[in-house]
């Protein structure tokens, strides 16, 4: 038997006006870790949608060959049937059916079509206890954190049988411990005989789970990289894909910066917030922070930690009940009711989930970058529509933001992209203070430079800057001054000097006492 | 680039909008030639304007509601309920004529502020609340008139949807106070147009090559004028269409220039982000209900007068000839698409295969066939042309 259980050949795959794929080729030995890297835009989804039958046969040229048999596949039921399982980067799991309903969805277990819910409840357990999930399979699924809807889905794909598993940017959602325990999942079953493909953006994770590595980039393969042979002959990875993902070697992965601290911008007191259904439970609790003019402060948290809840909460109370606590811009205590309110003192969010709550993806980079700011082009109450184009084209220059015209449609541009154009929009509004929720969630090395590079032009002309992040490197790489985040409290502050990975980690998992 | 753009781009840059012109000037086309020319006569086209105004009125503020990411099912009930209104005002209690138009156009905001509040403040849907108002301004419309219909209205009033603003200036066989009128609109337009040009100029954008303005400008300037023309040869200039110009150039410039019109966009691309963008969300969907409530009445106001009565079950189904004109004006379903222009191109592509089916002597039944299939192929056009945007994504 061919030990390659997976070999796609001169893949080429043409949407009009583009070439997404060019004669690119992968092989995927039975029974390893293999990791699929590219910049967005790359073509790894494509080349993934290929694999999987979402683009059927026919519709791309090159054979993909499974399990030694030339396969074609004209829709995803296709190749599932012979065991390759894809989990996309979006959950595809319905919130309000159980666990153990989601994990059998499309494939119920029925007699006759009657579904016997007790074998099905049963069946469920035994595969939640594979992947580690201690969760009654009843349990709603939309109850549950990222990090477990991301178990319930590999389950789901287990109890299809799965031969090859697809994992699309498996943990980019997910916090430090529960990327660990997925990762761990994955090696148990590669021990188990489940081949895994896993795309990521996250390069130490792959130096550490995968056998070998491809690398992607403008649609054509760069290399296929043993990263066992790699590794022992002392080669540094992380560099090595990272300079076949951008072609060049990346010098430093944040830019570095000069630091002028002004005065006091952004400070709240005794900042409380309770969860918006469960009154008794406190999601804030008695926060206290402060931003000084040019400094990038950090705020570093796990999952459920409360972050996100205390900047939404701040701006303009759009997160939970019962807020209580101050609020001072420059010294002066101000009332935020509302967003306008929050966007009328100078402070702006830039949410974690841009696609959610960042933007509108079917309207045009013009217009989304208008939206938070619409008095500035509508002195007089009607819109100047060509002083908007102006503006519009200002920050496509600017922003770096890469797109045709400024009449481009939001959806159809890479997160990167959409990431430069939420920025842009807040830019707009003239903030004081920026709030910035995973800035480069979901977005590859090249533009997470970018955007690093932009906050730090942001604060260097004297804005204050809050950064909310799950990756500890790049609140280390980024920030002056570090608040760490445990259960709602404030558990630490530190000096960037003062701070290191583990130090952070023992803070932003200190309990309460 | 502060170059000319050239027609195909000009053409495919809005397939989705302009696709909607082209189906009206071929429908137009296809019913001229089926009737014989009758279509464009000048007592159909008057006849045209008049039977089906109030549909276009309620449409115009029904494609801002599907905008928001709302439907109102409710306008044909607020169509009966206020007309009915204004004839027990002026017929059973024989008050002036305006006190009746005043007291239907307060029923509006009254039952706007009802719905309004439902939607915008408590967050029950839309879909729910205007069925619900549908059977309630129904009921209300019956009781108001005991059930029976009342007739008939004074003159002046009946003047809003039948009068004439002809012979001020007399004219050899045809109007020319109403030539003048059309004259200066065609005016007006080619002023605005070009002084929109110089601005895009003044900010250094791509305009279309002078030759094409003119000829896109001469084309509009014609069709105004051969309408107007052909108005002229019959009775004049309807009031009505002064007052359904006046509101078609009034919504468009709030949906397309005001801040209040790009956060109703705002609000139906994306409702979470337009309150995290400051868009008062409450507020606007509690306006743009009240907004449906006053043209709801306007249209009842234009319809009692065109009928000359009241009658409890007027405006039945006005409502979906009002929600598909939005909709074949090229509204999204899932909102955050859709103009004013488009949903009044819409209800005429209704109007004219109505009115055309009509001459031809096509009996309802086929006539509603028709009309239901025009509608899915409309929305099916819009669903295909925007997958087929996706296809590179």
């Amino acid at each position: 038997m061919n030990e390659n259980i997976l070999e796609m050949r001169s893949i080429t795959k043409r949407f009009p006006g583009v070439v997404a794929l060019q004669d690119v080729n992968l092989q995927v030995r039975r029974g390893e870790i293999h990791a699929v890297c590219g910049e967005n835009g790359a073509g790894k989804s494509t080349l993934m949608k290929v694999l999987s039958g979402v683009h059927p046969a026919g519709t791309y040229e090159g054979e993909i060959h499974f399990e030694s048999k030339q396969v074609s596949f004209s829709s995803l039921n296709d190749s599932e049937d012979l065991g390759i399982v894809i989990i996309h980067q979006e959950l595809a799991l319905v919130p309000h059916l159980s666990v153990a309903e989601n994990i059998f969805l499309g494939n119920e277990k029925s007699h006759g079509g009657i579904i016997n819910w007790h074998e099905v409840n049963l069946a469920a357990a035994a595969l939640l206890e594979k992947v580690g999930l201690h969760e009654n399979p009843v349990t709603p699924v939309g109850h549950l954190g990222v990090g477990k809807q991301q178990l319930v889905e590999i389950a789901k794909a287990l109890s299809k049988d799965v031969k090859l598993l697809i994992l699309d940017e498996p943990t980019a959602a997910l916090n430090d411990d529960d990327s660990a325990h997925l990762l761990g999942l994955i090696r148990d079953l590669r021990e188990e005989g489940v081949t895994c493909i896993i795309i990521s953006h996250k390069l130490g994770e792959i130096a550490a789970v995968a056998d070998s590595t491809t690398v992607i980039r403008d649609g054509s393969t760069v290399e296929t990289i043993d990263m066992v042979e790699a590794s022992n002959n002392g080669e540094d990875l992380t560099r090595r894909i990272i300079r076949d993902m951008v072609g060049r070697d990346m010098e430093n992965m944040y830019p570095a910066r000069d630091v002028t601290l002004g005065e006091e911008v952004f400070r709240i007191e005794d900042w409380h917030v309770s969860h918006p259904t469960q009154r008794d439970r406190k999601v804030v609790d008695g926060a206290e922070l402060n931003v000084r003019a040019g400094e990038v402060v950090g705020i570093a948290g796990l999952m459920g930690a409360g972050r996100t809840e205390l900047a939404m909460s701040v701006f303009g109370k759009s997160y939970g009940r019962d807020i209580s606590g101050t609020v001072y811009m420059h010294g002066k205590p101000v009332k935020i009711e509302s967003v306008s309110d929050a966007i009328k003192s100078g402070i702006a969010y830039v949410s974690e989930d841009r696609k959610r709550y960042g933007l509108n993806l079917i309207d045009d980079i013009r217009r989304n970058i208008s939206s938070s700011a619409l008095k500035r082009i509508a002195p007089r109450g009607w819109i100047n529509e060509n002083e908007e184009i102006a503006v519009a084209e200002r920050y496509r220059g600017s922003m770096n933001i890469k797109a045709p015209t400024v009449m481009s449609v939001l959806g159809k541009l890479s997160g990167g992209n959409q990431q430069k154009v939420v920025l842009s929009k807040w830019l707009y509004t003239e903030p004081e203070l920026l709030i910035l929720d995973e800035p480069t969630r979901g977005i590859d090395v090249g533009a997470k430079y970018e955007i690093y590079s932009i906050i730090n032009k942001l604060a260097a002309s004297g804005k204050a800057i809050i950064v909310i992040s799950s990756e500890l490197p790049e609140v280390l790489g980024m920030c002056d001054r570090v608040y760490t985040l445990s259960s709602g409290r404030i558990t630490g502050q530190l000096p960037v000097e003062d701070a290191t990975q583990e130090r952070l980690m023992e803070l932003m998992t200190m309990e309460k006492d | 680039m502060t170059g000319t753009s050239n027609i195909i781009e000009l053409l495919t840059r809005n397939m989705r909008q302009s696709g909607i012109y082209i189906a009206f000037v071929l429908i137009v086309l296809l019913f001229t030639v089926l009737t014989g020319g009758t279509l464009l006569s000048p007592g159909n086209i008057t006849n045209l304007v008049l039977q089906y105004s109030y549909i276009l009125i309620l449409a115009i503020g029904m494609v801002m509601i599907i905008v928001a990411g709302h439907i109102d099912l409710s306008v044909g009930s607020v169509v009966a309920l206020t007309g009915g209104v204004a004839a027990v005002v002026i017929i059973r209690e024989g008050m002036p004529w305006w006190v009746g138009i005043i007291a239907a156009l307060i029923t509006g905001v009254l039952v706007g502020i009802w719905q309004g509040f439902w939607v915008a403040i408590v967050g029950i849907p839309a879909f729910i609340v205007t069925l619900a108002g549908m059977l309630i301004f129904r009921g209300l419309a019956m009781q108001v008139l005991d059930n029976v219909s009342l007739s008939p209205f004074p003159e002046e009033y009946r003047q809003i949807a039948g009068g004439f603003s002809n012979g001020l200036l007399g004219g050899p066989g045809y109007d020319l106070f109403t030539l003048v009128i059309f004259a200066l609109a065609s005016v007006g337009f080619a002023v605005q147009q070009w002084r929109a040009r110089m601005r895009k100029l003044e900010y250094k954008q791509p305009v279309e090559a002078l030759w094409l303005f003119a000829v896109k400008v001469i084309l509009v300037v014609s069709v105004i004028m051969a309408f107007g023309w052909q108005l002229a040869n019959s009775r004049g200039l309807p009031y009505v269409l002064v007052l359904l110009a006046a509101l078609v150039l009034i919504y468009g410039f709030v949906t397309q220039r005001t801040v209040f019109g790009r956060h109703i966009y705002a609000m139906g691309g994306n409702l979470d982000a337009a309150k995290l963008s400051g868009v008062k969300t409450k507020r606007v969907n509690f306006l743009l209900f009240v907004n449906m409530g006053v043209l709801a009445a306007i249209a009842g106001i234009v319809y009692s007068a065109r009928s000359n009565s009241a009658q409890p079950a007027a405006g039945n189904m006005f409502e979906l000839d009002a929600i598909a004109a939005a909709f074949i004006g090229g509204a999204a379903v899932t909102g955050g698409v859709g103009k004013v222009q488009g949903a009044i191109i819409g209800g005429l592509i209704m109007a004219v295969m109505s009115n055309g089916m009509q001459i031809m002597g096509i009996d309802q039944s086929t006539q509603n066939v028709v009309r239901g299939v025009v509608l899915v192929l409309a929305v099916a056009y819009d669903v295909w042309s925007k997958k087929r945007a996706s296809v590179s994504s």
